[in-house]
């Protein structure tokens, strides 16, 4: 056997300069979470679970974020669409407007969705006056908070999915027979289908993390509004333990859910 | 040519700023015509004009007696709505579908109901041979299997007009040969008017009824293979089919090309083309005695393998290919820059009139 | 009548403001300046924002030489960051938790003492359009109240004056903070928030204040520490003795703070 580490055959030799970094990076993003792991309290674990607010936030998180992210799928995909595949006087101007709410500070985000679907907001009045909705404090506050935020990340995924996709199958489609929405549904979808599903992800981990939108527009009642990065903050307040138990499970969850998706959806058929 | 009702009748106007397509094609039911030309001579614009992909700019495209594009009226049939079936470059079979739901896609877009359309084009793979490919996804597929696919799908909606791009030409030689043969059965046998787009002089030959040439964006020549490759009107024309071609000015049995007379068989008067084939022309170390018709003194510009022969281009008071045996180089010694006589007997060369 | 009531209430409310504990202004005298000098930080609940920025002017023109830098933040986040070893002079927390959080950890200098209370008021819209007049009233159909979340000062102080009005509430949000249940009364996403008399007096021109009687028992006590790793010891002792002389309870009082 030979002494001198000659690297093996077909492996891909990594530069340092590239290394280096990506560890550093890594580092940067998985030590806070190590942080979290240390100090846990792993011996109170099953008691703080086994506490009724707990699952209840859990449960509302899990539910508004898919559901807002539902949302973000059937208004984001279109709106993607038209910003890929439109020309309009002032589609510059649209696209910077799509990423306002990643830029925006999000507690500002929700008094601005106050501001419109609140109880005096131009939207929110008619709403109230017509079909008595009033979405601040309520559930669907929470997932209108949700969309508001991640919406973003869906669009600009799946705006790029369909910018790199082949137009050329859309013509195939059209010299079949297919008019232009079932071109949309059942080729254009189909083959953007991998970046409409990263965008979802993206949408789905972001509203799942919303804080600052959500309790400015929806506020904070445990069951119908609190969500575990609300019940995080709060717990904060008074018990850091149980804030790192609840972060761990939101953690959990997120990272099963995905890896599962990631299984099942993501990776080619 | 027999004239017979055409099915599609069109005149083609499309600008393209600096490009401008203008020709004018008539295609009969269960006619095969290839539009034929070089890269950029508009083949492709022609037929995403005929396939609603890209609107005229005038003139007028008739099919199966309605007007689909008619840019003064104005009257426009979306490519959906046109009884088309195009056969793209690069096949462009959808990637998520099966090869039986790509085949089934247009009769599903046509209302036929789901099973239904699956047996149909159950039936188009059994046809193309495919039978046991209906479950591949389009990766799965070889080159030609998913040619023979695209084929099928564009057939399976029963298009009055059949367009095909280029559909051998991202194949290798070996499956070419096989797929050709299959493309022919399969033209064939159809009953609406095809058009085959193509720069591959062998393609159109051997699977169109009719030839249409078309250069910068105007069509040169037109007609069946044996008049085309026979009586060539153009430079381009004359090297697809292999020909060395001149145009001068006949006077009896001699026809005047910049400077040099060719004797010719054909007797002529007028603008006249002049062409022969390259294996026609013998080459000589010094000027040959005996035979002093159509000889001239010409450089050796390029040698190239041609067939079992070399191709030598020659340069001179007139360009001219040459086609000779390996043996007849070795003993020339022939190579490149090298002043050799070129000489053709007038029997090997025929004479037309230019004027059409 | 619930409108004249409300006048009342807020007369009154002013009153006792202005006759809080300024008047032992002159008593005390100012604190005594041992040519102090450098610079102070001090970590400050958030709703002593406006009152402690002008303390520190005051306390920076009485001490040349001096430089007062504020942290202010939820007495909570700053009861953490004081534990995890952020080098601050003093710590004024809006609970007496939050302190005992510093002080059991070790990081207190002596004893805290308290140098303000707050009491609860409720916050209406401008002219009491619903009439809200007592703890009672925010119960009735349709009103809407916000207050704070039983983990932050203000809502455990909430919480307590409701037991002990024998007030059942279900409140439309439990807010993160008091300025967050101020926030929702400013915006009409609420018709009453139950918040500190500080935060009403900071905004007369958005809120009305509403008294009630069980908010005496509820008082939310500030207490003042120096730390114990403070750079500048010299100047935390002489700004915690500034901030209980006569011109630092002068500026809390008309603040809306009561002092001791």
């Amino acid at each position: 056997m030979s002494v001198s580490a000659a690297p093996r055959r077909g492996t891909l030799r990594v530069p340092l300069g590239l290394l280096v970094p990506a560890v550093l990076g890594l580092a940067f993003l998985a030590l806070p979470l190590a942080g979290l792991l240390l100090r846990a309290p792993w011996s109170t674990l099953p008691q703080r679970l086994a506490q009724p607010g707990v699952l209840t936030a859990l449960r509302l998180s899990l539910q508004t974020a898919t559901i807002a992210t539902a949302l973000c799928l059937l208004l984001g995909v279109p709106l993607a669409w038209l910003l890929a595949r439109v020309e309009f006087p002032g589609r510059r101007v649209v696209r910077a407007l799509v990423t306002v709410p990643l830029v925006l500070p999000p507690v500002v985000g929700g008094v601005a969705l106050l501001l419109v679907f609140g109880r005096r907001g131009i939207v929110g009045r008619w709403l109230a006056g017509t079909f008595g909705i009033t979405l601040p404090f309520s559930t669907a506050g929470v997932v209108l908070a949700e969309a508001f935020v991640a919406m973003p990340f869906l669009v600009i995924a799946v705006e790029g999915a369909l910018r790199g996709a082949d137009t050329r199958y859309e013509e195939a489609a059209a010299t079949l027979g297919a008019r232009r929405w079932t071109t949309f549904t059942h080729v254009t979808l189909p083959l953007v289908a991998p970046g409409i599903t990263a965008g979802a992800v993206l949408c789905w981990a972001r509203a799942l993390g919303e804080f600052g939108a959500t309790i400015t527009f929806a506020g904070n009642f445990p069951g119908r509004t609190q969500t575990m990065p609300l019940a995080v903050y709060l717990a904060l307040e008074t018990d850091m333990k149980a804030a790192i138990v609840l972060s761990l499970i939101l953690l959990t969850v997120s990272v099963a859910v995905l890896a599962a998706l990631r299984d099942r959806w993501i990776t080619s058929p | 040519m027999t004239e017979r009702p055409a099915l599609l009748d069109a005149h083609l106007i499309v600008d393209l700023g600096g490009f401008r397509l203008d020709a004018r094609l008539r295609i009969a039911a269960g006619e095969v015509v290839a539009l034929l030309g070089p890269n950029g001579s508009g083949k492709t614009t022609a037929l995403r004009a005929l396939a609603g992909l890209r609107p005229l700019t005038s003139g007028y495209l008739r099919l199966g007696g309605r007007e689909m594009d008619r840019p003064d009226r104005p009257l426009w049939t979306p490519t959906e709505h046109r009884s088309i079936g195009v056969v793209f470059q690069e096949y462009l079979l959808f990637p998520h579908l099966t090869a039986l739901d790509n085949v089934a896609f247009g009769p599903r877009r046509h209302g036929v109901p789901r099973r239904e359309a699956r047996e149909q084009a159950a039936r188009w793979l059994d046809r193309v041979g495919l039978s046991g490919y209906a479950r591949r996804k389009p990766r799965y597929l070889s080159g030609g299997q998913a040619q023979r696919v695209a084929l099928a799908r564009a057939l399976a909606v029963a298009p009055e007009l059949l367009l095909l791009d280029e559909p051998l030409a991202a194949l290798d030689a070996g499956t070419r040969l096989d797929t050709r043969g299959e493309l022919l059965h399969h033209l064939t046998d159809h009953p609406g008017a095809t058009l085959l787009v193509t720069h591959d002089p062998l393609d159109a030959l051997v699977l169109a009824d009719r030839l249409v040439i078309i250069e910068h964006g105007r069509v040169v020549q037109e007609g069946d293979a044996a008049t085309v490759t026979a009586q060539p009107r153009t430079d381009y024309v004359a090297r697809l089919v292999g020909l060395n071609l001149y145009r001068g000015k006949a006077t009896g049995h001699g026809v005047e090309v910049d400077g040099v007379t060719l004797t010719t068989a054909d007797p002529l008067t007028g603008d006249a083309f002049v062409a022969f084939r390259p294996s026609a022309v013998a080459l000589h170390r010094q000027r040959p005695d005996g035979s002093p018709r159509n000889t001239w003194p010409a450089v050796i510009a390029g040698i190239q393998r041609h067939g079992d022969n070399l191709r030598i281009q020659l340069t001179g008071p007139i360009p001219v290919a040459a086609d000779v045996t390996q043996a007849a180089a070795a003993h020339l010694q022939l190579a490149p820059g090298q002043h050799v006589w070129a000489a053709v007997k007038a029997a090997e060369t025929h004479a037309y009139p230019a004027a059409p | 009548m619930t409108a004249r009531w409300t006048r009342t209430a807020v007369v009154a409310l002013a009153l006792t403001a202005l006759s809080g504990c300024g008047g032992g202004a002159k008593a005390n005298g100012p604190a005594p300046s041992h040519g102090v000098t450098g610079t102070v930080t001090v970590f400050a609940a958030a709703s002593l924002t406006e009152s402690f920025t002008r303390i520190g002017k005051d306390f920076q023109a009485a001490n040349p030489g001096t430089k007062v830098t504020f942290n202010f933040a939820g007495s909570s986040a700053l009861a953490t960051q004081i534990n995890q070893g952020a080098p601050a002079d003093v710590f004024a927390s809006a609970a007496p938790a939050n302190m005992k959080t510093v002080t059991d950890a070790g990081n207190g200098d002596g004893t805290p003492v308290v140098f303000a209370s707050n009491q609860l008021v409720i916050a209406v819209p401008k002219g009491n359009p619903q009439g809200i007049a007592g703890l009672a009233d925010l119960t009735r159909p349709g009103v809407k109240v916000a207050v704070c979340a039983v983990q932050v000062p203000c809502g455990a102080a909430a919480k307590k004056a409701l037991a002990v009005a024998g007030v059942k509430l279900t409140p439309a949000t439990e807010e993160q903070d008091v300025k967050a249940a101020l926030a929702k009364v400013k915006l009409g996403e609420v018709d009453a928030a139950l918040v500190y008399r500080t935060d009403v007096t900071a905004a007369p021109s958005d809120v009305d204040g509403v008294q009630f009687p069980e908010s005496a028992q509820a008082v939310n006590d500030y207490p003042i520490e120096v730390l114990k790793n403070a750079p500048n010891k010299a100047g935390a002792q002489a700004f915690v003795a500034y901030v209980r002389s006569g011109e630092g309870r002068a500026v809390l009082t008309a603040a809306g703070f009561r002092c001791p």
